[in-house]
């Protein structure tokens, strides 16, 4: 048995695909983030996958180290962003966050 | 059944593992706790492609700051009532999960069926030669044809208007 790409990629659409089912089944802020970092996880694996098993460049490589720094930065803004949330409204569920400006 | 195999596959059976545990849990902790796991595995992927430098980055950012971030927003949000209130109906449970098997499906459908031009793992390079990291460095730090200055300054202004954002955003007024 040898591992090629495809096995890569099928990883990945799992890892999509629990993703997805987080993020529209969770009703916590800090969990649907949680299912957004197993999306752009999945989107990472693709890109090194690609750049080892098809090419011979580095272009996937930069790109996914380029990923994950605006990751880290997506994360950290919209940690700030929910505990501020928390802060003012003592609540972090999406369907009892109606409030925009009071 | 190489050695390559053998890792390839039990890192995909743990990281797919823990990243279904991750979204069906009932607990925040623990579903960050998940992420974690997977996040190692993903690292583990990464060593195992030979790209060593990449999967210390992926330990670092992610492991050692993204979730350490997530447990402390975690406690500092912790008393939120009772879960028991936001559970969806099974309606809305099962469309999403339909959705979701159906999407992910389709993308291994198409997977499955494209005959990818791929190399075996570990087939002819070696990984010390996979992607040195003077390759790299001159890369991120190159105008011309093949660089990546670009993206790496934007990247960089991203980060410092991501430290004022957050600043500003989570301070007490």
């Amino acid at each position: 048995m040898n591992i090629t790409i495809d096995y890569f990629l099928i990883l990945s659409a799992v890892m999509l695909g629990a993703g997805m089912y987080g993020f529209f089944t969770r009703r916590n802020t800090l969990a649907i983030l949680i299912s957004i970092e197993l999306i752009l996880n999945a989107a990472d694996i693709n890109f090194a996958a690609f750049n080892r098993l098809c090419q011979t460049g580095i272009e996937g490589y930069v790109f996914t180290l380029f990923s994950i720094a605006i990751s880290a930065a997506e994360t950290a803004i919209a940690i700030a962003v929910m505990i501020n949330i928390y802060r003012m409204l003592k609540n972090n569920y999406v369907d009892e966050l109606d409030t925009l400006k009071w | 059944m190489n050695t390559e195999s053998i890792v390839f596959l039990v890192l995909a059976f743990f990281v797919a593992l823990f990243s279904v545990l991750s979204v069906t849990t009932k607990r925040i902790i623990r579903a960050a706790t998940y992420l974690l796991f997977v996040l190692f595995g993903t690292a583990g992927l990464y060593f195992l492609l030979g790209y060593t430098f990449l999967g210390a980055v992926q330990i670092m950012v992610y492991a050692g700051g993204i979730v350490v971030l997530y447990i402390f927003a975690i406690m500092l949000t912790g008393k939120t009532g009772d879960a028991k209130q936001h559970t969806l109906t099974v309606g809305k449970r099962a469309a999403a999960l339909v959705a979701a098997l159906v999407g992910a499906g389709l993308l291994m459908f198409v997977i499955i069926t494209h005959q990818f031009v791929s190399q075996q793992l570990g087939a002819d390079i070696t990984n010390e030669s996979a992607a040195p990291i003077s390759q790299i460095g001159s890369s991120l730090l190159n105008a011309g044809e093949e660089g990546n200055l670009l993206p790496f300054e934007a990247v960089s202004v991203l980060l410092l208007a991501c430290i004022i954002g957050g600043l500003i955003i989570a301070r007490k007024r």
